[in-house]
């Protein structure tokens, strides 16, 4: 969805969010509150900048707005693929944006996600999945890789990643084997601003991803590793 | 002087920890496989390419875990990444005095692509949650297969890195840069320019890592031996001064590692990668 049409549907069409190249930011009212909106658009590659940009907002709203939730609108083609951004250190700077938001949530403010595009590997490891919870649009892409690139990569054919991705939500892209998986909390169906509304009122303050996994049935051991190893003789 | 980069994770383990120190928390003999890689015709391993444990460094408890790069290069599958989380949440709950990850990854296992997605940002919360606790954790990077993709993140989450000269820490790799760039952009074939701008000097002389060792096992324990206080809490002024450094580092124009060091104040920038690791420590990190 185009995330104007989005912001106009979540909270009118002076929702106050701005866009600078692929950079969103703004704060927004809901519900009589004030919202702080962090995002990308256009499939945005995070590099430096655009992570050192998104971290500039959370710690400003920590600063000056404590407590204040705050929503990250995903679409992202993954990190910059760029010599330039691996020299400045971009595993730092997204390193930056997670401890920004994991600040922001250990000092009480709400951290949600909200993949309302596509969302890939590294420009969303530290975004919406590291945030209390994220939520995803039914018609939302999250990937790790396309599949022909990830034959390539594995060695493995395509045709075989193709049809296992049929039947097991590891290899395959889609919102609904990230939600199966747990790596998405659910999606946003119907009214949109209800849907954030209730997103608002039920976010975790623990990471609950692995137990969800297990229960709906996409990642059926990550959930009892951990606790084997807390066992552990 | 045993090479680091030669050693296996579990050699690397027995050598860096107090002698015989090293307890495994499910060891290979429980075979804890990946549910993910038979049907991909891919060989399993009964460690799943992680060994976690607990033993002592210089008497003090500690909580360990080490990457086998041998292994799938590293990389965090379903299981893999579980380890980690629960060993990170057992140091939450038993506080030990550091947690000790020896990391060698590629980052996501491109063979359970999202549910390694989820794992490495499972690991990477539950890092934290650690770190917020005041429980130092230490990273040490210097194997063949670096530091990467969401490893080479959550290496930069940890509160200490320890590399080596020949370690490297970055998000992607070269190879992936010069497939989707071209080979101007980044020649991957060109070990000298991959070094340059990723490899263990620069990540010191820019401040990436705190200490930079030679690639030998007992520098490695001696670093992880004075970093066991090294926690460094997450503030919000803590935050503020990596932002205005990291964003000074915009201020660059260029690619070029020479170039950046020149301008970070590297007299004879051109000699850093012909000394060696005691001449480049003398030279101070940025």
């Amino acid at each position: 969805m185009d995330w104007n049409l989005l912001a106009t549907q979540l909270f009118g069409v002076t929702h106050g969010i701005v866009r600078e190249g692929d950079f969103l930011r703004g704060t927004v009212e809901f519900d009589g509150e004030p919202l702080t909106v962090i995002g990308t658009t256009a499939h945005a590659p995070i590099g430096v900048q655009l992570a050192l940009a998104q971290a500039r907002a959370v710690l400003d709203t920590i600063a000056q707005h404590p407590g204040r939730a705050i929503l990250l609108l995903i679409d992202t083609q993954g990190q910059q693929l760029r010599r330039r951004d691996e020299l400045l250190g971009i595993n730092r700077a997204m390193a930056h944006l997670g401890l920004c938001l994991d600040l922001a949530r250990r000092r009480g403010h709400r951290v949600l996600g909200l993949v309302y595009d596509q969302a890939l590997s590294g420009g969303f490891i530290t975004s919406g999945l590291i945030a209390d919870a994220c939520d995803a649009l039914p018609e939302a892409e999250i990937r790790v890789m396309r599949l022909p690139a990830m034959a390539r990569v594995t060695k493995l054919p395509e045709a075989m990643l193709a049809e296992l991705s049929e039947s097991n939500p590891v290899f395959a892209p889609g919102v609904g084997n990230y939600v199966a998986m747990g790596g998405v909390r659910r999606l946003w169906q119907g009214d949109l601003a209800q849907a954030l509304r209730e997103a608002l009122d039920d976010a975790p303050t623990q990471d609950r991803r692995a137990e969800d996994g297990a229960a709906r049935g996409g990642r059926r051991l990550a959930a009892s590793v951990v606790q084997q190893v807390l066992d552990a003789p | 002087m045993i090479s680091y980069a030669e050693c296996s994770a579990r050699e690397r383990l027995a050598l860096i920890v107090d002698a015989g120190s090293f307890h495994e928390w499910l060891p290979p003999a429980m075979r804890l496989t990946s549910p993910h890689l038979a049907q991909l015709g891919v060989p399993s391993s009964f460690d799943d390419g992680v060994a976690i444990g607990r033993a002592t460094l210089a008497g003090s408890e500690v909580f360990v875990a080490a990457q086998e790069g041998q292994f799938m290069g590293g990389g965090v599958g379903e299981v893999h990444g579980a380890k980690l989380v629960g060993l990170l949440r057992r140091a939450l709950r038993d506080r030990p005095r550091a947690v000790l990850l020896l990391a060698e990854s590629g980052g996501v296992r491109l063979h359970e692509a999202n549910a390694g997605l989820i794992a490495v940002s499972e690991v990477m919360r539950a890092l934290l949650d650690v770190r917020a606790a005041g429980i130092p954790v230490i990273v040490l990077i210097g194997g063949a297969n670096g530091c990467f993709g969401g490893m080479g993140i959550v290496a930069r989450c940890a509160d200490h890195i320890v590399m080596s000269d020949i370690g490297r820490l970055a998000m992607s790799g070269p190879e992936v840069i010069e497939a989707s760039h071209g080979v101007e952009e980044f020649d991957s074939r060109d070990r000298a320019l991959v070094w340059r701008t990723t490899g263990g000097k620069h990540r010191w002389l820019s401040g990436d890592c705190d200490q930079l060792v030679e690639d030998d096992v007992a520098e490695f324990r001696a670093a992880a031996i004075t970093a066991l206080d090294a926690a460094r809490p997450v503030t919000l002024a803590a935050l503020e001064t990596e932002h205005a450094l990291l964003g000074a580092r915009l201020g660059f124009d260029g690619n070029e590692a020479q170039s950046l060091w020149t301008a970070m104040g590297v007299a004879q920038a051109a000699r850093v990668p012909d000394l060696d690791v005691a001449a480049l420590r003398a030279l101070g990190a940025r």
